[in-house]
């Protein structure tokens, strides 16, 4: 749910990364905060345990510009992957408006994309959203690595909605920005239907 | 799909701050901040300069999130005032309504009783306007359905 201040011409939405544990999300969010214009992005705040694993969530506030007179504020957030946090990812999911499913490209890691995947719907509807509507978009992460699944293979296990999706090398930043570019208009678009 | 938008338009915003400022100087407060359930932040009173904002919306909403997740386990709805001393400075945390969140920062000028009561009868008058705001939100007008494919187009210049 969008929150619109009309008073100081403010939009704000909420975009999480969702994925399995160790597939990227942080350093998604990492990269961006890295490379974004520090009078665009605020304090990253990591809720992390001492070996850096995402423990309650990732915070990084974005503020990219007008339309129409309103700034627009993206807060994004990532949620803990592993199975045992779903308490957690519930939470974070609530007020959402888009979503980033960040996959894990190696061949090792296709049952825990699914499973995620599984997750997140299940997750999805139980905060009242419609899994097969909410603006949403797939990354293929990590194909700097040896012993990845094919796009076509990944696109069949995790794609069916047939979103947009792109491949991506997060650690190097390859693939971030055209992720992130292509959630928030989702979710803009997304925006202005809800306003009509 | 969407849920719908939570719209704040001047009124309710002039009222919010309003309430905020009184709850300011009757608690005898540093600082206080009304957030949105989400993370994001409404309105503050007070010298909110030398605070994150940003941060500590998210922050404070994560805090009653996770609380409110504790409270399902032993069945509890939520916890709806948290409290958290500090060695200078203490934050009161208290749930307004369905959708928002009132966060008090005050030191040993005031006391935690005074602090709640203060509370107690600002969250009544928040409520009232929350609740406004609410109404207002399934009515929306002000330019934003106006948006265009170029405007968003022109966010990544
Ligand atoms: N080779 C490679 N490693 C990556 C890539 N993206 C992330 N990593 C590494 O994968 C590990 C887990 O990443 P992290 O962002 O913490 O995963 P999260 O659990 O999804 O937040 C870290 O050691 C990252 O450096 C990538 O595109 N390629
Ligand atoms: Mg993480």
């Amino acid at each position: 749910m969008s929150f619109i201040n009309y008073s100081s011409r403010e939009i704000n939405c909420k975009i999480v990364y969702y994925g399995p544990g160790l597939c990227g999300k942080t350093t998604n969010l990492q990269f961006i905060y890295k490379r974004m214009n520090p009078e665009a992005r605020g304090k990253m705040i990591s809720l992390a345990t001492e070996t850096e694993r995402t423990l309650f969530f990732d915070f990084l506030p974005l503020s990219l510009g007008e339309i129409r007179g309103f700034k627009t504020r993206f807060h994004l957030y990532t949620v803990p992957g592993q199975v045992f946090y779903d308490a957690s990812r519930r939470l974070i999911l609530r007020g959402v408006d888009g979503v980033v499913f960040c996959a894990d490209s190696q061949l090792t890691r296709v049952d825990a994309n699914e499973e995620s995947m599984e997750n997140l719907r299940v997750n999805l509807r139980e905060q009242g959203y419609d899994p097969d509507k909410i603006p949403m978009v797939i990354q293929y992460n990590k194909r700097d690595l040896p012993g990845v699944a094919s796009l076509a293979e990944l696109h069949a296990l995790l794609n069916r909605r047939n979103v947009p999706e792109f491949e991506s090398s997060a650690a190097t930043g390859i693939g971030v920005f055209e992720t992130l570019k292509a959630v928030i208009k989702l979710v803009l678009i997304d925006l202005k239907k809800g306003a009509r | 799909m969407n849920q719908g938008h939570f719209i704040v338009r001047e009124r309710e915003y002039e009222e919010f701050l309003g309430i905020l400022r009184k709850l300011m100087v009757d608690a005898f407060a540093k600082v206080v901040f009304l957030v949105d359930k989400n993370g994001t932040l409404l309105a503050s009173s007070g010298d909110a300069a030398g605070f994150d904002t940003t941060s500590l919306a998210s922050l404070a909403a994560g805090n009653i999130a996770a609380t409110g997740g504790l409270a399902n386990l032993i069945g509890e709805k939520e916890f709806s005032i948290l409290f958290h001393e500090g060695e200078r400075d203490n934050m009161h945390i208290s749930v307004v309504g369905e959708r928002l969140i009132l966060v008090v920062i005050f030191d040993r000028r005031s006391s935690v009783g005074l602090v709640r009561l203060r509370v107690r009868k600002a969250t009544e008058r928040l409520s009232l306007v929350l609740a406004e705001a609410i109404a207002a939100s399934n009515d929306p007008t002000g330019g934003i359905e106006e948006m265009t494919e170029a405007d968003i187009e022109s966010l990544f210049k």
